[in-house]
This record gives structure tokens, C-alpha cells and sequence, in this order.
């Protein structure tokens, strides 16, 4: 899959209450939680975000609570993907689970810019820079992860376990 | 080769019976936990699962604590979907408001927790059960539907960073210090993806309530788990209370770490840490004076008797500032019974502070002490994220139940040999 997008650029430990503030963890579906994406550090990002955009960070990004809703915010947001220099562990998990594409690259954080636009080749985890022409490789998901992402996240990897076993 | 405590816990719950760092795994889980802020989503991906019942209705526990005792109509709704859930599949564990307690509180205290469990729950601190040697760990809604469906959960298995804690603790030095200082010196992404074994003579001699406040954080420092051997003081602890019979693993000599750590316990000092990270922690002396608009005693790191012992004995006597105000939340009802016969509850009501029942509250900025703008808070809760306790332009300082008490009386930071002299 092929994702060209804007950049919205962050710093390291980007929180999940940062990502989605507690006080709207009242609702969960991806639609009502996107109103408020990054709204403590970004208060303009939720109006201005457009599909396909892409989210820019630095170290131990979505670090804290185990909420679910921060890559759901991020999904109904419309962002493509996230690329950073590394996630926390929980967060990573999450999006993988839910289908929120989620990359390391710590090249490709360092010399990308607010603005900026991308262009990812999720499969091969190839990030190209298109303002700058600079082409970087992410790192690689474990081969476990892969067969998640493949099935289109946890629920219908399980799905198809569940059945198999049945069978 | 040897296996990490981390390790082994997981290695009892795979076959063959041996694991290694790096390895991906399915092990079979003990319990599963869930909120009701993380519980609604997870029961929406359990229905897609096409599972008609939880794996073991006495292993899956929901607790409402967050917004609870409900603040709003949709928090009320979210807190119905899940009793309604909790009710069908005939959950022996679900708590209602009444019985009900901050989550990581009340599992151990209720013994559905021990020794060698896995527990994985839609919380990110549900790694303070490491305290009685569980592997414990926070995962999200949809990890937490695909356990209570199958009993199973895939795991990485974790490298383990070995903290070593020498000498003796000063006065009014407790878990929380120890943990900030630690969070203080690796960061907060010092332990990502890793496991914490923590040890050495000072916590050898660490109450109960102290290691559970000290696992309870390892995820501020990013970590998986912080895990504790069982020694005597977990034993009088569970025995009596687990439900289930426990298991006790250990490290072998020649495990494997990735990291090891020496910090000398006794050179540290009551901490705070700054706003808006756990590792920004400073020794109570270079923090004081900073004027303060509230004080929260509570939550799922401090909200435990042994905490609330320790503010009453500062505040016994004293008057909270009267800027201040002083919000004590006891972590259960038992902690709240408890604290009760005790006296510290009358302690605290005459020292001017307001005493809840238990819940999250305004650990998560939810509801029973939300900030203003340019309020700043003392708060022994365990995350200082900008806007985590109300108005983005709010401040928290995070301390330990004997720094938070001496600021209520001081209307400022302040250490409690400040407000003793
Ligand atoms: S007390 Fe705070 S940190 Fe603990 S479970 Fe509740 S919201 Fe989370």
C-alpha cells in the first residue's frame, strides 16, 4: 500500500493524554474521539487535518495510558500513518491491533519537516521524502506482526484462528 | 541458560517451559482486567469475535473506577454497557460502585492476584501487580477482547534491566521516591519494552504498600513490568487472601540482563517530580516554595492504607493551607474501612482536607478535583502529562503521600521536616 501525505511534525513522548485528553475517554468510536486528537498541544490540528495526512515524531511516541482511543483518534483523524523515532510499547501494539499503520525510521524523523510531504511503501516500509527527493528504510515489523497486519489487525486474525480451530 | 524472573514467569505458562528474551509467545493468561473506560471497547471487538462466552467467567474482572461513581451520562452509559456484559456472561468479579476500588488496589487487596500469575488488563498500570511477582501488564481494548475470548494473549518476551537498591532509606522516604528518582535517572523511556527486576537490601525492607507503588510506575519509565521476588513480606501479604494457589520462580544466578543498576537508597531525599514528565525529579529541597492550589492523596500508586498512614501523621494536628485544597482519596472501601478505624479519616477531616470515596477522579482529570488553568497541583497520582489533571495551562507535581501532606499544610512544596520544624 502506497501513502502520500502532508507531515504535522512532534517531539519526543508525545502521551496518549496529550493524543487524546482523558476528559473525552467518556466516548470511544473513532469519529467523536478525532474532534479532539492532540487538542492539548495542536488545538488547530483537528479542524485542519486532512485524509491521508501523516504524524511525524520523535522518541517513545504514545507514551503513557493503555487507551486504545489514542490510535483510534488517530485513525478517525484520517492519518495514514505514523512514523517515528520509536513508540511506546503499549500505543505500538494498539495501532497495530486496530490498523493504524505505525513505522520507525529515525532517519527519516530527523530530516523531515513540519509540512513536508511523504510518499510510504507500507510493505517494503520505504519512506520517501518528496520535498527533499531523500529516500529512507524503516525498520522491518517482526515476522509475528506481520501476519496481524496481514490479516487487517488483531480481531480478524483471531477470527480466523477461532474458525481454524473449530474446523 | 538462565531466565530472568520475567522469564520464568512466562516460561511456566508456554510449552516447552523455556522462553528467551526477544522471543514472540502465546501464553496462556490468568486473569484479565478491564475499566470502565477501556472495558466498552473491548467488549465491542469481543462481539466480533463470534465468542459466545468469556474463557472463565471467575478470571475476567471489571471494575468501574475511572468515572465512577459516574460523573456524567456518558460515563453512566459506559459503566451500564459493561455491568450489563459483566451480568450476562455471569462475571464473578465485576465490582459495583458500593464494593468497588481504584482497580489496582483492590485486585491484590481481594486476592485475584498472587505470585507467578500472568495478568494482562486494559490498563497501563496494571504492571503494579509485578509488587507480588506477577508478570502484569497494560495492553489495550482489543488485546484485552482477544484474551477474555481465547485465555490466551501473545506476548514479546521482554530483556530485563536489573535495579539494585543499596543502604537504608531516610526518613519519610518511601516507594514513590525511590521510583522517581529511578524514572529520574533512566528516563521515561529508559525501560521501554523492557522488564525491571528490582532489588537489594533496601527493598528487602520495603512495606508492601511501597512495592506496589514502585511496580505500579515502571510503565512511567516505559517498562512492561516491574517485578519483585517474593520474600516474607509478600508472603504474610497473600497468604490467607489469593484465591487460587500461587507460585513462587526465581531469577537464576546467570540470568541474562541487558542493563544493570546500582543506586545508593540511602543518599535519596523525599522527590518531585516537575511538570509535564515523571523524569523531570528533583530532591524536595530544590522544589520548595512553589505555591500550590491542590494536594491529591490517592489513586492506584498511593491511595493505600500505608500512604494514607503517613499523610495523617503530618496532618495530624495541623490545618491544610487555606488556598489549598487538601482531596484524600482512599484507593478502596477496605483501605476507606480500615483508614477509618484507624482515626485518619477524622485526621483528615479536621485538618481542613475533603475525603472521597474511592475512584480515579482527578488522577485522569476526571471529575472530584479538576484544575483551572494555571492551577498547580502536588499529586502522589503517578503521571504529570500536560492536561492530565484538567485545563492544558494546569501543572502537576508528582510526590509521595509524606511531600503532598507537608504542601497541603505549607500552601507551597515543601519537604515534611519543613512543616515539622
Ligand atoms: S488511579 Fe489514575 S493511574 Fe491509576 S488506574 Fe486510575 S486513572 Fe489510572
Amino acid at each position: 500500500m502506497k501513502l502520500v501525505g502532508r507531515v504535522w511534525k512532534h517531539g519526543d513522548n508525545v502521551d496518549t493524554d496529550a493524543i487524546i485528553p482523558a476528559r473525552y475517554l467518556n466516548v470511544s468510536t473513532p469519529q467523536e474521539l478525532a474532534h479532539h486528537c492532540l487538542e492539548d498541544i495542536d488545538p488547530t490540528f483537528a479542524d485542519a487535518v486532512r485524509p491521508g495526512d501523516l504524524i511525524v515524531a520523535g522518541e517513545n511516541f504514545g507514551c503513557g495510558s493503555s487507551r486504545e482511543h489514542a490510535p483510534l483518534a488517530i485513525k478517525g483523524a484520517g492519518v495514514g500513518c505514523v512514523v517515528a523515532r520509536s513508540f511506546a510499547r503499549i500505543f505500538y501494539r494498539n495501532a497495530i491491533n486496530v490498523g493504524l499503520p505505525v513505522l520507525e525510521c529515525p532517519a527519516a524523523v530527523d530530516e523531515t519537516e513540519q509540512g513536508h510531504q511523504l510518499e510510504i511503501v507500507l510493505g517494503m516500509g520505504q519512506v520517501r521524502n518528496l520535498t527533499t527527493g531523500r529516500v529512507y528504510q524503516a525498520d522491518p515489523y517482526p515476522p509475528f506482526l506481520m501476519k496481524i497486519i496481514d490479516a487487517g489487525g488483531l480481531v480478524p486474525y483471531t477470527q480466523r484462528r477461532i474458525k481454524d480451530r473449530e474446523t | 541458560m538462565g531466565m530472568t524472573l520475567a522469564e520464568k514467569i512466562l516460561a511456566a505458562h508456554v510449552e516447552p517451559e523455556q522462553v528467551h528474551a526477544d522471543q514472540f509467545i502465546e501464553a496462556a493468561v490468568d486473569v484479565v482486567l478491564a475499566n470502565d473506560i477501556t472495558a466498552p471497547i473491548a467488549i465491542r471487538e469481543f462481539e466480533k469475535l463470534g465468542v459466545a462466552r468469556v474463557f472463565d467467567p471467575e478470571r475476567v474482572v471489571m471494575v468501574p473506577d475511572h468515572f465512577a461513581p459516574n460523573k456524567d451520562i456518558k460515563s453512566a452509559e459506559q459503566c451500564l454497557l459493561m455491568h450489563q456484559f459483566a451480568r450476562a456472561q455471569g462475571l464473578t468479579h465485576y465490582f459495583q460502585v458500593g464494593r468497588m476500588g481504584i482497580e489496582h488496589v483492590l485486585l491484590p487487596e481481594q486476592g485475584l492476584v498472587g505470585p507467578g500469575d500472568i495478568v494482562v488488563g486494559a490498563d497501563s498500570h496494571t504492571c503494579t501487580y509485578g509488587a507480588l511477582a506477577a508478570f502484569a501488564t497494560g495492553m489495550g481494548s482489543t488485546d484485552i477482547a482477544v484474551a477474555m475470548a481465547t485465555g490466551r494473549i501473545w506476548m514479546r518476551v521482554p530483556e530485563t534491566i536489573r535495579i539494585v537498591y543499596h543502604g537504608r532509606l531516610r526518613a519519610w522516604v518511601g516507594g514513590k521516591d525511590l521510583i522517581l528518582y529511578t524514572i529520574g535517572q533512566i528516563g521515561v523511556g529508559g525501560a521501554r519494552y523492557k522488564a525491571i527486576e528490582f532489588v537489594g537490601p533496601a527493598i528487602d525492607s520495603l512495606s508492601m504498600d511501597g512495592r506496589f507503588t514502585m511496580a505500579n510506575m515502571a510503565i512511567e519509565a516505559g517498562g512492561k513490568v516491574g517485578l519483585f521476588e517474593v520474600d516474607d513480606i509478600t508472603r504474610a501479604y497473600v497468604d490467607g487472601r489469593t484465591l487460587r494457589p500461587y507460585h513462587v520462580h526465581r531469577a537464576d544466578p546467570d540470568a541474562t540482563y541487558v542493563r544493570v543498576i546500582e543506586i545508593d537508597a540511602s543518599q535519596i531525599e523525599p522527590q518531585v517530580a516537575f511538570p509535564h514528565l515523571p523524569e523531570n525529579a528533583r530532591p524536595v529541597s530544590q522544589a520548595a516554595g512553589v505555591r500550590i492550589a491542590q494536594v491529591v492523596i490517592g489513586s492506584c500508586t498511593n491511595g493505600r492504607l500505608g500512604d494514607l498512614s503517613v499523610a495523617a501523621n503530618l496532618l495530624r494536628g495541623r490545618q491544610v493551607h487555606p488556598d489549598v485544597r487538601c482531596i484524600i482519596i482512599p484507593g478502596s472501601q477496605q483501605v476507606y474501612l480500615d483508614a477509618l478505624r484507624q482515626g485518619l479519616i477524622e485526621t483528615f477531616i479536621r485538618a481542613g482536607a475533603v475525603v472521597s470515596t474511592p475512584t480515579c477522579g482527578p488522577c485522569l482529570g476526571g471529575h472530584m478535583g479538576v484544575l483551572a488553568g494555571g492551577e498547580r497541583a502536588v499529586s502522589t497520582t503517578n503521571r504529570n502529562f500536560r492536561g492530565r489533571m484538567g485545563h492544558p495551562e494546569s501543572e502537576v507535581y508528582l510526590a509521595g503521600p509524606a511531600v503532598a501532606a507537608a504542601s497541603a499544610v505549607a500552601g507551597s512544596i515543601a519537604g515534611p521536616e519543613d512543616v515539622l520544624s
